[in-house]
């Protein structure tokens, strides 16, 4: 009844590629096909996505207690912020999010320059929402806006503005690393994308990485009314 | 085939060497830059047991302390206060984060996960040893507090008290964020492995339960790790910049901290106990001989533990001044909770009734671990019930529950799954009378150690205190005289263990009669694990002679 019959000692046959009779470079040797290589990678790009929700959800939830405990103070600590500038962000990545869709859409079927276009689109994009974000810190630094304990607003009339302050620096940083990872990650697609690496027969990392940038774009699109448009 | 339900092992029949996954390919850095499963696993296991070494050092070290409450031993002071209160937290902090939560997933799991499903590897084999890597950094910076003295508020690290104590909580806390990364790399990988690599013809009612539980145990890793992670952060930035969220001083509230905490650490201890109980579910019915009672509730009960495991986290502050009605909700949700976890002990015992049972080590371990799980988890019941929670808050008897259900359980599982598949992974057979002696002792000393402090904490003993009355002297001496019992137990073990890998490759393929794939490989495994790519054509545990069927 075992369906598992184990060789005897000795009995061994050679092992090699040729044995699994696949030689896909972009096939790993555990997986038997491209379909099952390509779910299981979605599988856990999802996954992670999950994990990060669940990460920023923590100071999403921190963010609601304390302004239901500081309604005022956060609602004067929001003047501060430059509206323009977060306007003009949000504008940036929901852009680069549509060339992500488009350089998905390239990878896979196979327009080999038009991905490395889109891919250095959305790069773009992001070099210039973090360029807006150091302008937007150092106008916040100018005015005594530090974080924690390094805060001053002598004319804060609340005396808890800081908490708004912490909040809104824990958050967009920890979007800002995101970006950054982001850019990090496109730079590797665009060297592999110039080698020729994807075409419709495999372009797993590109479709990857998309789902993330969308998701560093959407916790933006939740940050910016959050934060910057109390009232 | 039907010879497998005695399956005696008959010594020396199968001594020849064969190409194996330990010696090829050769050297330390084959096996530092190895993606194979079984090598990452075996790393991981020799990493959680050295860590569980010092963490039951201290774990020694407190009970001996205890011994008197002057904290003199034959004339020599032992632990002062302050050594004492670092001794305690970082006994808590290395079991639980350095060795409980990987000891099965990564190190056992890691190794048997993908056998078992007919798998040559699990989905991500680089994100794997990564994830040992990071947990290794992770390590090395909870190392790093150590030696810059060390830290002191308890594994819990609740504020304000951890935002102001002037020990190293930072980089304590850093790394465990760090380590936690390599829990969720460790979870996604087993998710994603269940779900796209069962071997053809194996659905999901095909699996072993091992797989199952590790199932459930990984989606709270993915789900509830990413909480923790950034309540220590927020808790080090809270210590480091006093943003003014956790520090009631600042206009923030601690409670919320401990909110934030327990949503990550309620399932922390599920993610602790469920493997245990996935070990148990194989151990027990190979040793029965028979087919597991009632598989599908023991499958959908490991789910439903991950998933109520997710609501019952404000039991943990049931006196810290949660709103009534949502303590009232959270003591029903843990009183809901134990309702899967019974389900599994009833299953375990109807496997067993009328089964023809032996008692090797492995069983032992099964069974200690049904015994004490048990005891720990109905004394969790008691801590549900809310008027006997609020006399009962912060005493022994909360010590005392939480190691019936974390060493009676988890380690006992863990003790039995190391010896269940030690000719597996090493090729070896283990001393087996010296097994079932060590058993035999880690399950008294355990009892000796741990079952006065249950009446000790009704008593009115409070946990973590460094002074206690005169009247609970004795019950501390036989406290502390229990731990010495566990510790001989524990060093016996490594030292069969140790003294077996002495020997030649002497374990058969399958010396206990196991259905599972992993006992239809060579032992120890091919790098590939299966010459030829394994079809489910049963089930795990079908243990029916032939012809019934």
């Amino acid at each position: 009844m075992s369906s598992i019959s184990t060789p005897v000692a000795g009995a061994h046959e050679p092992h090699g590629d040729a044995a699994h009779g696949h030689h896909d470079p972009n096939l790993q040797h555990h997986f038997a096909t491209k379909e099952q290589q390509f779910d299981t990678s979605k599988i856990g790009i999802w996954l992670f996505l999950a994990t990060e929700i669940l990460m920023f959800g923590g100071l999403f939830v921190g963010f609601a207690y304390m302004q239901s405990r500081f309604p005022e103070a956060f609602f004067e600590g929001h003047k501060h912020l430059l509206k323009v500038a977060g306007t003009l962000n949000t504008v940036v990545l929901l852009v680069s999010s549509f060339t992500m869709v488009l350089a998905v859409h390239y990878a896979r079927t196979s327009r080999r320059k038009k991905l490395i276009i889109c891919l250095a689109i959305t790069m773009f994009c992001a070099l210039i929402f973090l360029g807006v974000k150091y302008i937007e810190y150092t106008h916040e630094f100018s005015e005594g806006l530090y974080p924690g304990r390094y805060f001053s607003n002598p004319d804060d009339p609340t005396g808890h503005e800081f908490i708004f302050f912490s909040f809104y620096f824990m958050m967009t940083g920890l979007h800002g690393i995101h970006i950054l990872a982001g850019l990090c990650v496109m730079a590797w697609l665009l060297r592999r994308a110039i080698r020729g690496d994807f075409t419709s027969n495999y372009y797993t990392p590109v479709d990857v990485v998309g789902l993330y940038w969308h998701l560093v774009d959407i916790i933006w699109i939740y940050l910016f009314p959050l934060l910057y448009l109390i009232r | 085939m039907a010879d497998v339900i005695s399956a005696p092992f008959h010594a020396g029949t199968t001594p020849v060497e064969r190409r194996n996954y330990l010696t090829e390919p050769k050297g330390l850095w084959s096996w530092l830059t190895t993606v194979d499963h079984k090598r990452i696993g075996i790393m991981y296991l020799i990493s959680v047991m050295a860590f569980f070494l010092v963490g039951g050092i201290f774990a020694l070290l407190i009970r001996l302390s205890l011994f008197d409450p002057s904290h003199v031993i034959l004339g020599h002071k032992m632990l002062d206060a302050e050594t004492y209160n670092k001794v305690f937290t970082m006994h808590g902090v290395i079991m639980v984060f350095l060795f409980i939560i990987p000891s099965i997933p990564a190190a056992l799991g890691n190794f048997v996960l993908p056998m078992m499903l007919g798998a040559k590897d699990v989905a991500f084999p680089r994100l794997n040893l990564a994830s040992f890597y990071i947990y290794w950094a992770g390590a090395a910076l909870a190392m790093v507090a150590i030696v810059t003295g060390g830290v002191d508020t308890g594994w819990t690290f609740y504020t304000p008290y951890s935002t102001s104590t002037d020990t190293s909580v930072a980089w304590m806390a850093m790394g465990i964020f760090i380590a936690g990364f390599s829990s969720i790399f460790t979870g996604l990988n087993f998710i994603a492995t269940i779900h796209k690599l069962r071997a053809p013809g194996m659905g999901w009612f095909d699996m072993p339960l091992f797989c199952w539980g590790m199932y459930a145990t990984a989606l709270m890793q993915v789900l509830a790790t990413p909480v923790l992670a950034i309540t220590l952060l927020l808790m080090t930035i809270e210590r480091l910049f006093r943003i003014g969220i956790f520090d009631a001083s600042l206009g923030g509230d601690p409670v919320l901290f401990q909110h934030f905490f327990w949503f990550y650490s309620h399932p922390a201890v599920y993610i602790m106990i469920v493997p245990g109980m996935a070990i148990v579910s194989e151990i027990i019915p190979v040793f029965s001989r028979k087919t597991i009672f009632g598989y599908r509730m023991i499958a959908f009960s490991s789910i439903g533990i991950a998933l109520i495991g997710f609501l019952v986290w404000g039991h943990h502050m049931f006196v810290a001044g949660q709103s009534q009605t949502a303590v009232v909700v959270f003591s029903f949700l843990t009183f809901l909770v134990a309702i899967p976890s019974a389900i599994k002990v009833w299953n375990w015992l109807a496997t067993m009734y009328h089964g023809s049972i032996t008692l090797e080590t492995p069983m032992l371990y099964a069974i200690s671990f049904i015994l004490l799980f048990t005891i720990g988890g109905l004394t969790g019941v008691f801590l549900g019930a809310l008027s006997i929670d609020v006399h009962l808050t912060d005493t022994y008897f909360v010590v005392a529950h939480f190691h019936y259900v974390m060493m009676g359980g988890t380690v006992m599982g863990f003790l039995g799954g190391l010896h269940y598949w030690w000719p597996k992974i090493t090729g070896r057979m283990y001393h087996e009378r010296l097994g079932q002696i060590a058993a035999a002792l880690v399950f008294i000393g355990f009892n000796a150690t741990f079952f006065p402090q249950f009446i000790m904490g009704g008593q009115g003993m409070p946990r973590r205190y460094y002074n206690y009355l005169p009247q609970f002297q004795p019950m501390h001496a036989f406290s502390t005289v229990g731990s010495w019992i566990i510790g001989a137990g524990l060093f016996l073990t490594l030292g069969y263990l140790l003294a077996s890998l002495r020997k030649p490759y002497d374990a058969p393929d399958n010396p206990w009669g196991g259905k599972t794939m992993e006992w239809q490989t060579q032992s120890p495994p091919l790098t590939e694990n299966f010459e030829v790519q394994p079809v489910a054509t049963h089930g795990p545990y079908d243990y029916f002679p032939v012809g019934t069927h």
